[in-house]
């Protein structure tokens, strides 16, 4: 019986290993990093939230928004400034400070002028640009991403950014031609048979985009004292943005434990009572 | 439900109720007395895990609407409204979006068994078209709720589908125009799919009804396929199938919790986490998985028409199945042969599934070209899927017909109890049954 139910299962992965084969374009395997988030017992790490954050506020959020993002998420439980101490985000001095830092446009309710004020923990991040075509034209004619959820619209997340930011623009093969304001990056899916001159069979993995290089060594300082390095910046921003797309994850697998301790003891219980249900009956 | 009922009214009350409206009298025959074989295996557990499905659903669909804003500026951050801010909402939009690729599984699985053991030969024909009408209804339901997100793929999916009715002569634009309530997929299209995704699983429910309905009057089908003689070949449905079901949805529930928790989003395409724009095309799109076999099926044709035609026509077979298998035999555990077809078919579904979602062109022996046939390499995807997909409709319109009037099939035992009985654990010492020796 057990067996029955076992090859069950396995019928049913069967069924889902298909789709999970169908990808897109195939550019050069990722570097994957060690992330201490994966896994069913995955955590966010939040000295690394902390600093990742210092990257998106320091070189991302130039170009990129997080429209989905508010101030007060920072200090929610599982976030980079969270404290124990603070359970209403909102009270939480550090991300009150961090917002206070920032200039919203808002209304004045007296007048209905068009004023500035300093941000509060409920504001959501600024857009760094006031519409689509400004940022257009800032970034010679290509739209930055807004950074939310990206990491849960790219095919393997926060390896893919690691891998993009971190060690993906090295200098183009010879033969491949890049044209001005772009950049040639390995990880970047795209098709560069058009700028191959070399034999068709071998056309260089990777895209062009319009991204220069963001992160360079020692272009933030972490207040941890860790170093600055290229690949320590990509890493962190990849958790960071991970915690962005999915703040609640540890929550989640938390939930998750639970549930199936549960569920596997009903199971357990229910299986016992089938046999001593069915112990007298030929079947 | 139907037939003679053994229900008894203790109480007073339920003396009263009695005689104004039976509903403790309809729970009981269908829910605790009534007779079901005592030879079910466990893939007769997928009708009480679908029940199970669509309860989930619905509970969870009904909680995101109080949530959701079905406006194409609104949509998409609605939806990570609903993760981030709502209370548990990530539990619940994560269940729901799981769910509906567990509802699939599990309807496949009940299929596949329907197939297998016969479930739709007589009297079991309109328990059987109504399971194809539930089918239908939640490819239907799947697909509109996966365009509510408002993602990429949603987008791009949602234009894909839509198209489709195009292909049909004189009519085919006006009908596309109507469906998306304007010249192409827009807030119209959004709103009025949301309203039809809140509609119809209530319609399902109603056709579940009936199914249920349709299954009590006749009672189960069973693995030998030989029809119930004696109160001997049955047990009460309670305790001893919701015990069974019980542990089955259980353990069902687990694998179902395993994607929630720990990989939501494995079924998912990352693109429907882009916004939908409908200026940027997706690279590739691709259906949600269980779409993939005929979307395979679609594109195995080169005309347009004709594949539309082909995906609805394989759809369109199961409701006729009950008249093209003419085997009088329902369990093909006498049928060898038609076990050995049945097999490749359920291959073939899964081939197809997985051509479904790779690029048409692409090799399937990487590295090797043949030659053009059709517009096409013979070894690429469109070709395996070719392939399958006259396979598929064979199966239906010549193994099935012509399978009943040639096969020898295994003698059937008399009844359910035989081969309990003869089976050597249960048989007393020197009790040799031999079933085989019967007609």
């Amino acid at each position: 019986m057990l067996r029955k139910g076992i090859a069950l299962a396995a019928f049913g992965l069967a069924v889902l290993a298909g789709p999970a084969l169908a990808a897109g374009p195939a550019p050069a395997p990722l570097k994957h990093a060690e992330f201490s988030f994966e896994g069913p017992f995955g955590k966010f790490d939040q000295a690394q939230l902390q600093r990742g954050y210092k990257v998106y506020r320091e070189v991302c959020s130039a170009c990129h928004a997080m429209d989905l993002l508010a101030f007060r998420n920072l200090g929610d439980k599982g976030g980079p400034f969270y404290d124990p101490k603070y359970p209403n985000a909102n009270d939480n001095p550090y991300v009150k400070s961090i917002a206070a830092e920032y200039q919203i446009n808002d209304i004045d309710s007296e007048t209905g002028d068009v004023v500035q004020r300093p941000g509060t923990s409920a504001d959501r991040f600024p857009n760094p640009f006031p519409n689509e075509p400004a940022a257009r034209a800032s970034n010679g004619g290509a739209l930055p991403p807004d950074l939310s959820v990206i990491a849960k619209a790219r095919h393997h997340g926060a390896h893919y950014i690691y891998s993009l930011v971190g060690s993906g623009y090295v200098s183009p093969p010879k033969g491949l031609t890049v044209a001005n304001g772009q950049y040639y990056n390995k990880y970047f899916p795209g098709d560069l048979t058009s700028a191959w001159s070399g034999d068709h069979a071998s056309v260089p993995p990777g895209g062009v985009l319009a991204m220069a290089p963001p992160l360079a060594a020692g272009k933030v300082t972490f207040d941890d004292g860790s170093p600055s390095t290229v690949d320590q910046q990509a890493k962190d921003v990849a958790a960071f943005l991970m915690w962005a797309a999915e703040p609640k994850m540890m929550e989640r697998k938390q939930f998750g434990l639970a549930a199936m301790s549960y569920l596997l003891i009903f199971t357990g219980l229910l299986y016992w009572s089938y046999r001593r249900v069915w112990r007298n009956v030929a079947h | 439900m139907s037939g003679h009922s053994n229900y008894e009214p203790k109480t007073g009350i339920e003396r009263w109720l009695d005689t104004r409206l039976p509903v403790v009298r309809l729970a009981y025959d269908s829910m605790i007395d009534f007779p079901t074989p005592k030879n079910l295996n466990y893939w007769w557990t997928f009708g009480g895990i679908l029940a199970v499905c669509l309860g989930i659903q619905i509970v969870t669909g009904v909680i995101l609407a109080m949530h959701y804003v079905p406006h194409v500026d609104h949509a998409f951050a609605s939806v990570e409204h609903i993760m981030r801010d709502v209370n548990y909402g990530w539990l619940i939009r994560y269940m729901h979006a799981n769910g509906a690729s567990m509802f699939f599984i599990a309807v496949y699985i009940h299929m596949f068994r329907g197939l297998y053991y016969g479930s739709y030969k007589a009297p079991r024909e309109v328990l059987w078209i109504l399971g194809c009408v539930i089918y239908l209804l939640m490819m239907a339901t799947g697909f509109l709720g996966y365009v509510l997100p408002w993602g990429q793929m949603s987008f791009h999916g949602a234009v894909v589908i839509t198209n489709l009715f195009g292909a049909l002569p004189l009519v085919g634009e006006a009908i596309t125009t109507w469906l998306w309530g304007g010249f192409a997929v827009d807030n119209p299209t959004l709103n009025r799919f949301f309203s039809l995704h809140f509609l119809l699983p209530f319609m399902i429910a109603g056709v579940v009804g009936l199914h249920i309905w349709a299954l009590h009057v006749p009672g189960n089908n069973n693995p030998t396929g030989v029809n119930v003689k004696s109160k001997e070949d049955t047990v009460p449905f309670h305790p001893y199938y919701t015990v069974k079901d019980g542990f089955a949805i259980a353990v069902f529930l687990l694998m179902f919790a395993a994607f929630v928790f720990y990989n939501p989003n494995a079924l998912g395409h990352p693109d429907n986490y882009i916004p939908a724009n409908p200026l940027v095309t997706p690279a590739h799109i691709v259906p949600e998985w269980y779409y993939l076999p005929f979307y395979a099926i679609l594109r195995a044709v080169p005309d347009k028409l004709g594949g539309v035609l082909m995906m609805f026509g394989s759809i369109g077979l199961l409701f006729v199945l009950p008249w093209l298998d003419t085997s009088k035999v329902r369990s093909m555990r006498y049928r060898p042969t038609a076990k050995l077809y049945f097999l490749i078919f359920v291959l073939t579904c899964l081939v197809l599934g997985y051509c479904g979602g790779q690029l048409p062109d692409d090799h399937v022996i990487p590295g090797l070209s043949t030659f053009l046939l059709m517009d096409a390499d013979l070894n690429s995807f469109v070709w395996l899927s070719r392939i399958a997909t006259l396979y598929y409709f064979a199966y239906f319109l010549i193994v099935l017909p012509v399978l009943g009037l040639t096969e020898t099939p295994l003698p059937q035992p008399e009844s359910i109890s035989e081969p309990v009985l003869s089976h050597p654990a249960n048989a007393p010492a020197g009790a040799a049954a031999s079933p085989e020796k019967r007609g």
